[in-house]
This record gives C-alpha cells, structure tokens and sequence, in this order.
C-alpha cells in the first residue's frame, strides 16, 4: 500500500483494478489547512487521463505489475509477438497498445515487457536504437532554404528530421524518449 | 544555485524589506528557532531536533514580546514544515512576521500594500506579475464559496471539503489582475484569531494572495487567554492526543497573553513573493539552493 505522502510522478498505482501511472504531481496546502495532493494519472492499459486531488488519510494499492526481458520476433498484423528467452514462452501485443514504440521495433530486439496481472500491456524499449535510413533525398548542395534539417524514412516506416549529410543506407541513432535523431552510427 | 544577478537580486529583497520596517519604526527582533515545545495546530508537522523542534513559525515569541511592551516588531526568520515539498513548498523556507500593539487585522493589509509598493519602486529588476495601484481586492471567504464554488462555506465545512474547494476551484481566482485580500474565515479554521465583534461566527484572519498564490496570513490577534486556552484544547482535540501528557500547553505564552489588550500579527512566505518578483514559478528556482541540489 502507498500513502498520499508517497505519491509523486512516476509512481504507479491501481484504482478501480486498473494501473495508474502519475505523469503530474502538485503537492499544495492552503493556508492552516490540509496537505492535498493532485495527480494527473494515465491508465496504464486504456491510455485514458483524469486529474484527481487526493487527502493525507487517503491509502492507494500497488498494481500487480512485473517486467520480463523478451526478444521481439515478428507481428502479423496488428499482433506484434515477443518470447520470453528465460523459457520460451510467447504473447503478443497490439500495435494500439504499442502506441508509438511500434516505431522502433526492430527483430530480435531485446526490450522489456510489462505485464499487469499477467496480461501483457507494454514494452519498454532501449533508449537508443540503431535504424537504417531507408528513403532519403539527396541534399542539393547551395540549397539556401535555410533548413538545416530534412525528412527521411527509416526501416521501420517511421519518418524523421535528420541533418543534410544523412544519406540512404545510413544507420542512424534514434533517442526513443523523443523519437529524435541522435547520430549517424559508423559500423 | 541561483546565479550572480538573482543574488543579488534577493540581497536587495531583503534589504528593501528591512529598510520599509525600520522607516516605520519596527525594531527587528529574533528568537529561538529550537523549541521544546510546538504550537498545538492540527495540520502542521514539525521537524525534530534533538529533543526539540524546528520552528513553525516564530508566532508565540513574538507575541511574547509584544506582552513585554514592543510597539511595533518583525523578524525574517528560517521556519521548517515537516513533508511539506513541491513547486509552492519547502520543508525548509523563509519568514517575514511582523506584528503591531493596538492594531487589528486591517491595518496589516495596509501595511501589505505599503510594503509591496516600496519593494516595486525601491527595489532594481524585481518585477510584480500584476499591478499593485488602487485598492487591492478584497473578498469575504463566504463571498468567494458563493461565487465560485457549488456549495457554501458551511456546507463545504460539514463535509469537510474546505481546504479541496479552496485550492481547486477558489485559489486560482485570486489575485490574477491585483493582490486579494481573502478574509473573515470560520472561527474553526482560526485557532490564534479574534473573534469578529460583529459577526462571532467568523475570525478576523486573512490571506494575501497574488497570482492565484497564497503569500501570507494574518489576523487580529486573539488576546483572551483563557479562550487561547480552549482553542488549544480544540487543536489538541482534532489532532487526536488524547494522553493528557502530550497535551502540553504553552503556559509562558497563555501567561503573557493576558497583557495584551489589542494586537495583529502576520506571516508572509519570503521565499514564494520573491520567486514572484523573479519571474519565477517554482521555489526551487527562487531559494539559493533548491533541495535537489544539497550533497546526500
């Protein structure tokens, strides 16, 4: 159990038997009066938001959640399928729950899957990933547009804006908090 | 850390308020900032030392010396709130009390005026989110649940959403275009206060707020100890001590209040007005070194 002084972003909790992550946390206390603390909260499943403003007495539970280390192998569909490498199990999850990890996921990714009460409902990706450029324009060279940027398109579908000397082939580094280019990466 | 210009920024801060004190001939005083003692109230939590405690507020004291025959006195002084931290809170954050003889709760919001208008014209590169000219604002705590809450001031009372509908749905009004002054508060919430001649269901306190943010509180003091007695007991009531041992009573206090006939007194949050004048919207970029950045 977590108390109302506990909370704080990041952590995470269950109401209603579904987690909660707290994305905003306020801590306030008018004048003389009680300790208040308001939240604003993702489901972890559903994605849905709502702010609520909890009191000193109150008591939150712990969700049931677990991360297990598992390989990305391939999706069919809508269903992307990881296997656990301790014991070879296997599950899928849906590109909806993915969100916009669907971006880098690349085959035998090693990643961090989320499961609630057993259930799959996320991975948690590296914060670095290597991607190779797929489709670039070449940079007109004298282009006096003033952009110092331009877009391109990785393997996995996911577009970007990479510096002009990114040219089709590369492989590019990609910080997956942000989904913005880091470097190019030399192999 | 703050930087070369916000030091000396907050130097000249403090320094302004000393000097608008000492013009109005208030002597700067200090006292113990350890004490063995707290003052009973209810949602405060204290901060051990030792044996002791870490000042709340340096309130009984000062109106100690008010008993012995101060006039006019203040202190900037370091307080501690125990579990208090978040973008308006530090356990650890700075006072300014000051507190008149033969004064009541409207004679601090004048001097609330008067002080804010000599930091702004006295004071280089401190800058007030909100005009400070005319009349402040001035809102009664049952016009303001009237106005902006679903329910009344009693209502919100009984069913304990008082302090919730406050900070949602009443704060954030406060004080956007010019300081306001939230006042006459239920006798209840008001344990140090006086009573309101006219209206005994209500305590002369009130709060400042600017920039729908609370920056101080103040109230005619109640100066009838045997009713700082009772209120006490009430305190003691709420915070759930039943052992007759821990319901210690500041008996100095009690025994000096009696010499008192008419007083106010106010606490305003140095830390939070200067992080205004700043252009700053959290402590931790307002005080010279924020919690995060204290070696562990």
């Amino acid at each position: 159990m977590f108390a109302a002084s506990d909370l704080r972003k990041g952590l995470k909790i269950q109401i209603d038997g579904q987690p909660y992550i707290i994305t905003n946390f306020e801590f306030s206390k008018p004048g003389k009066g009680q300790a208040l603390y308001r939240c604003k909260m993702r489901n972890m499943i559903t994605g849905n938001q709502f702010t609520q403003t909890y009191r000193s007495n109150e008591k939150f539970e712990k969700p049931a959640l677990e991360e297990r280390n598992m390989e990305y192998l391939y999706n069919q569909g809508d269903e992307f399928h990881f296997m656990d490498t301790d014991n070879y199990e296997q599950t899928f999850i849906t590109r909806e729950q993915l969100g916009e990890n669907v971006n880098f996921l690349q085959d035998n990714m090693k990643l961090d899957v989320l499961f609630f009460d057993n259930k799959p409902i996320g991975v948690t990706l590296p914060i670095f990933v290597n991607l190779m450029v797929t489709v670039a324009e070449p940079w007109a060279k004298g282009d006096t547009s003033g952009n110092d940027t331009k877009p391109v398109t990785v393997e996995t579908g996911y577009s970007l804006q990479v510096p002009p000397f990114v040219v089709e082939g590369d492989k590019i580094q990609i910080d997956t908090r942000t989904g913005a280019y880091v470097t190019r990466v030399k192999e | 850390m703050l930087d070369q210009k916000r030091l000396q920024l907050r130097a000249a801060f403090f320094q302004a308020i000393r000097i608008f004190f000492q013009d109005q001939g208030f002597l700067e005083v200090d006292t113990p900032v350890r004490q063995p003692l707290v003052i009973p109230e209810q949602n405060i939590a204290h901060v051990p030392s030792g044996a002791h405690f870490l000042q709340s507020s340096p309130e009984l004291y000062m109106k100690r010396l008010l008993a012995s025959g101060c006039q006019r006195i203040f202190q900037i002084c370091r307080c501690f709130r125990y579990g208090e931290h978040g973008r308006l809170h530090l356990e650890e954050f700075v006072m300014l009390e000051w507190y008149r003889l033969d004064a009541d709760y409207s004679d601090l919001m004048l001097d609330c005026e008067q002080l804010f208008r000599f930091l702004e014209a006295e004071v280089a590169d401190c800058h007030f989110p909100v005009s400070l000219a005319g009349q402040w604002d001035r809102i009664t705590v049952e016009q303001a649940f009237q106005k902006y809450c679903p329910v009344s001031v009693n209502q919100a009372l009984q069913e304990d959403r008082f302090d919730l509908l406050l900070v949602e749905n009443i704060e954030p009004h406060l004080g956007s275009n010019i300081p306001t002054f939230l006042y006459d508060y239920p006798l209840e919430l008001a344990s140090l206060a006086r009573p309101k001649a006219s209206q005994p269901e209500v305590a002369e306190r009130f709060e400042l707020y600017m920039s729908g943010i609370e920056l101080a509180n103040g109230f005619s003091e109640l100066t009838d100890s045997a009713q700082q007695r009772s209120r006490f007991e009430e305190e003691f009531n709420k915070m759930g001590v039943r052992d007759r041992a821990q319901r210690k009573m500041p008996e100095f206090f009690l025994r000096d209040l009696e010499k008192i006939d008419r007083a106010a007194g106010i606490a305003m949050g140095l830390d939070r007005l200067f992080m205004l004048l700043a252009g700053q919207n959290s402590l931790a970029t307002a005080v010279t070194f924020s919690p995060d950045e204290l070696d562990m």
